[in-house]
Parts: structure tokens; sequence; C-alpha cells
């Protein structure tokens, strides 16, 4: 099973009651290729979603092509696209076998063949014992491998997978993350895939769409979507960021609690960003600030602090020293200079 | 729960329930009595006896046929008109649909004797169909089918009838393989509760049916009454006896199929009071 490519043109969204639900995109999905949409809830991900497979109709003006095609005017039934859905959407009145078995059952596939497909489908996604229990004998965990199982069991041409997820408890996500991360792998076939967690997206996407009220902010590789976010959106969507305001220098930015270098990606700026992890505690001699310990959480691997450098500007540091912090006690910082990014707002086109 | 101890209350309640259930019960035990007793105004001393059955099944098993044949005539129009009419209301699910689902029900809320007043002024003319058992079919099928559409759209409205069918689209299911294999086996508890309901009203139905029948078409009810205003007591009390053999068995199916999934709670909040 290889994958294809999708191309999406010019599709929005609006509703019956006359939400934009999404403005016109275009997106370039690669033959084979694992694309995470990101954002909150309302950014108009899962209408993108809906509207790969088929399930919403873009508004006039917007195509969907699969491998060059247009498909625009194609139902879900047609696409030979796999779906997993939020609530998997398990069939009830069926086995495990039973639902792994219906896409090749409504495909007129020969008995014997489907047997041998659906035993195969079970064995990948290591639920072989559980072929003959009813779905509301399944853990959450079951029904997620058995909706994958039923989406991949007719070699689609396309997975398309909306939070698969979200309503697993943490432990198993990331179990799950992992089988998941795998069977695109050696499946090799093009993916979409909903989330609203960036934990998810950074580590299943080989490109995130992060989107943002019906527009996609930024799209790009996760290292790229991280380390040069595009606007302060995207930053504060993905992993945590601090944001320092203060007075140009020179070619430095000074603020209550100390002075930040700025470098030639960021001369000229009022308000910089960077990573709690691109901060390091240091003397007092070579420190860019200082401020006062608001609160620690001792995380294990590492210490989460909030300090407050001044006027209410509070920094989130990551510490690798395990020694108890006390709250007002004094710190000094110092941020790599190759950390430092300049805040700009995204310019929305027309 | 042994080893807890009853309070006060236990014993007046429990003799207040039991003369309860003596009321309701005992005038039906007496009546089925009635029916095997030779002689009911001498009472049980006078003997034992199936004569009155035997004589009420010579000579009024036409009308137990008749409503047995329009009990199952209605369930078959009830199903095919229902279980569609409740999957586009559950699919379409707007303000429209909702007073649709009310409107449905004024068959039951309307006396029975009105619509079955308002069915003859409107087909009174329609000499073939007014004389024939069907404009009671017609009449059957009006005061049941809300029973089914309710029954079926409460376990339409339970499950995730949009995810379900999306899914099964997605699979490459086609509307009839989607309809027939997904969506009817996923209510079919509602269409057996559904089913159970609409048997037993109709093979009881009477306020409409008294109306709508003609001597040639009376209906067990009918019969039932008309035994027990012209006949002796024991001839009408063994017809009754009939009467439960048959619907007993029905009652006792429709509480068990709507157990598994707690129909029956659903149905009832759902029901409007019946008809005088």
């Amino acid at each position: 099973m290889s994958g294809i490519p999708i191309q999406v043109s010019r599709c929005g969204k609006t509703f019956d009651d006359g939400t934009r639900a999404l403005e016109p995109i275009d997106l370039e999905i690669a033959a084979g290729e694992t694309i995470v949409l990101l954002g909150p809830s309302g950014c108009g991900k899962t209408t993108t979603l809906r509207i790969i497979a088929g399930l919403e109709s873009p508004d006039s003006g917007g195509q969907v092509f699969f491998d060059g095609a247009d498909v625009t005017p194609v139902p879900i039934e047609k696409r030979n696209v796999g779906m997993v859905f939020q609530s998997y959407a398990l069939f009830p009145n069926m086995s495990v076998a039973g639902n792994v078995e219906y896409g090749l059952k409504v495909r007129g596939m020969p008995a014997s063949q489907r047997t041998a497909r659906v035993k195969e489908m079970l064995a990948m996604m290591h639920i072989e014992p559980l072929a003959q229990r009813q779905i509301d004998q399944l853990s959450g965990g079951q029904r997620q491998r058995v909706a994958l199982a039923r989406a991949i069991a007719t070699r689609p041409r396309v997975l398309l997978l909306d939070e698969p997820l979200t309503a697993l408890d943490a432990k198993l996500r990331d179990s799950l993350r992992l089988e998941i991360d795998r069977l695109l792998r050696s499946l090799n076939i093009t993916t979409v895939y909903v989330t609203h967690d960036q934990a998810e997206a950074m580590a299943l996407g080989d490109r995130i769409a992060v989107m943002e009220n019906g527009r996609i902010a930024q799209i790009g590789s996760p290292q790229d979507i991280y380390c040069a976010p595009a606007s302060s959106f995207v930053a504060d969507f993905i992993g945590t960021m601090n944001r320092i305001s203060g007075e140009v220098h020179g070619n430095t930015l000074r603020f209550t609690g100390g002075i930040i270098p700025l470098g030639a990606d960021s001369v000229g700026a009022t308000e910089v960003m960077f990573r709690p992890e691109d901060v390091q505690l240091v003397p007092a001699a070579i420190a860019n600030f200082s401020g006062k310990v608001v609160s620690s959480f001792f995380l294990g691997d590492h210490t989460r602090l909030v300090i407050d450098a001044g006027d209410g500007q509070w920094v989130t540091v990551r510490a690798q020293q395990r020694a108890p912090f006390v709250s007002g006690e004094s710190v000094h910082c110092a941020i790599e200079p190759g950390a430092i990014l300049k805040v700009t707002e995204i310019v929305t086109s027309p | 729960m042994s080893n807890t101890r009853r309070s006060l209350w236990f014993w007046p309640l429990l003799a207040f329930t039991i003369v309860v259930c003596a009321f309701l019960i005992v005038p039906v035990g007496m009546s089925m009595l009635a029916g095997v007793t030779r002689n009911y105004f001498i009472g049980i001393d006078s003997g034992l006896t199936l004569e009155w059955v035997i004589k009420v099944w010579t000579d009024y098993r036409h009308t137990i046929l008749l409503s047995i044949q329009i009990a199952l005539a209605c369930l078959v129009w009830t199903l095919l008109l229902g279980v569609p009419a409740a999957y586009a209301l559950a699919r379409a699910n707007n303000a429209a649909t909702r007073v649709i689902e009310e409107l449905l029900v004024m068959p039951v809320a309307i006396p029975g004797l009105a619509t079955a007043l308002a069915l003859i002024v409107t087909f009174g003319n329609w000499g073939g169909f007014r004389r024939s058992w069907l404009i009671i079919l017609v009449g059957h099928v009006l005061f049941t089918l809300p029973f089914m559409v309710r029954s079926v759209l409460a376990v339409l409205a339970s499950i995730d009838l949009k995810s379900l069918e999306e899914g099964a689209r997605s699979l490459g299911a086609s509307f009839t393989q989607r309809f027939f294999g997904i969506v009817l086996p996923n209510c079919r508890a509602g269409i057996v509760a559904g089913s159970l309901m609409v048997v037993t009203l109709s093979i009881g139905e009477f306020n409409m049916t008294l109306l709508l029948h003609t001597p040639l078409t009376p209906t067990l009810p009918v019969g039932l009454a008309d035994a027990y205003a012209s006949l002796r007591l024991e001839v009408g009390s063994a017809y009754t006896l009939i009467f439960f053999v048959i619907i007993i068995p029905l009652l006792i199916a429709l509480q068990w199929a709507s157990q598994p999934v707690n129909l029956a709670r659903s149905a009832l909040q759902r029901r409007v009071p019946s008809t005088p």
C-alpha cells in the first residue's frame, strides 16, 4: 500500500447558518507524507479533514485532488479513504472481526480473502485474541486499535485520523502514539492527522500545519515550527514561550530585570521570545537578567521555575538543579544568544 | 441486605402494597374464574367447566382471528412507516422535526372516538372501504404509529447515529448497505419494543373500533363488549380469559424486550397519557 499525493486548492467552508469555519486554504501533501493539522478547537482543522475525506464539500471554487484527479464531487464512499473518528464509530452490532471485515464485505471481497485480511489486520494491531469480542467489552485503547485496523483493512489510498487519541488517558496515549507512528512508517501511506495536542503533532508529523481561525498560520517540519515560529500564536501554541518587552538601547533590550542582547535576527525589537530550556541559571556576574522565584515545580528530570523578572514579567525556566528552590529567592539567568526570537505578528493575506 | 434492620414502616407499607395489588388483581382473577364457573350466581360450588370457553371459541372465533389479523397488518404498516420516519427525524434533528414529533402523538392525545368519527366523516362514502376491515386498520395504524416512532427514535437518539453512518460511508458502504447493515441492527431493541407495543395496543383497541367496525367486522374487544352486554356473565368472562391468554404473553415479552436497554424508562418518559 503506497500513498498518493493530495492537493487542497482554495477550499473554504461556510456553514448553512453563515458561520465561516474555514477561509479558502491551499495545502499540498506529498505521497506517503504524514501531515498534522494542529490547532485549538474551532480553528478549522476538523473541517479541513472532513473536506479531504469527502464528508463536507468545500464552498464553490474549492477543489480537492487525489493523485492529480479532481475528487471534489466524489462522495466519501467512493474516495477509498480510511478514517478513524474521535468517537471511534465502531459498529456495536458486530464483533471486532465483523467491524474490521465490514469495509471488505461492502466491497464484495470473497469470504476466504476477507478472513485472511482480517487476520492480518488483527495481528498487525496486536488484537487477535479480541476477534470475537463485542465492542462494548473493549477498553478505550482496544477500541482505538480496532478502529485503526478497520480503517486500514481496505488498503485505502489515504488515511485520515480525527483526534484519535483524545479520548484516552495520558499513559495509553503515549503507547498508542508510538504504535501509530510505527504503523504509518511501515504502511508509507499518505496521512492527515488532526489533533490539538502539540506533543502528538511533534511526534507524528513529517510536517505540521498550525491552524488559527480558519487559516493556516504556519506549515513546516516540527523543527521549523518549534524553533522558528512564524507568529506569536504559533510560538505560544507549541510548547512554552517566554515573552519580555522593554526598551531598545542600541543592540540590546533593556527591562527592569536586566538586559537582553539582540542578535541580527531580532535587532530593533521591543518584544522578544525565548524557550524555557534556552535559559541557564548562572552566577550574577555573567547573567543577562535576574528575578525572584515565584514558584517551582520539581518534575523529576528537571525543575520548572517561574521567575518574576520585574514589572510583573514572568519567565519560565527549565532548571537542571535538583536542590529545592525557595519562593522569593533571587536567581540569575543567561539566555543562549541564538535562541532569542523577535515577536512578529502574522500578516494575513487578504 | 439481610442484616439491615427493617424500618418501623416496613410492615404497614407492605400491607398497603398488598391491599392495592389485591384491589387491582382480584377483579381480574374473579373475572377469569367466572369464565370457568358453571353458574356464577351460585358460585364456585356449582363446579368448574370449559363449556363457556368452548362456546366463546365457537361463536366468537372470527373476532379473535380478525383482531390478530388487524394487529399483524398494523405491525407491518407501522414498521414500514414508523422506522423510516424515526430514522429521518433522528437524522434531521432540528426544530421542524421536534414539531413533527409532537404532531405524531396527536392521534394518541385525541379521544379514539373523535379520530374514528373523523375517519367516518372523510371515508364514509367510500362504500367498499368503509365496510371492510381496512378502515379499522387505518384507525389502528394512526393510533399506534407514534409508539413505534418514539420507541425507535429513543434508541436512535441514544447511539451516535451520525458517526456510525460516517464510519460506514468511509468504508465504502452505500446508503442501502448502511441502512440495513448498520442502522436497523443498531435500533433492533427499539423496533422489538415498538412492535410489541403496537400489537398489544391494536389487539386491545376498543374506542375507535367501536365506531369503525360493521356487524361483519367485529374485533375481539367489540365482541367482548357485545358478549357482556347481551349474554350470560360467564360467557363474557370466558371471553376475557381468552383475551388474557393472548395478551399476557405479549405483555411479558414487551417487558422482557425493554429490560436490557432500559427502553421502558425512555419510552415511558416520552409517552403522553393514553386516551380515556
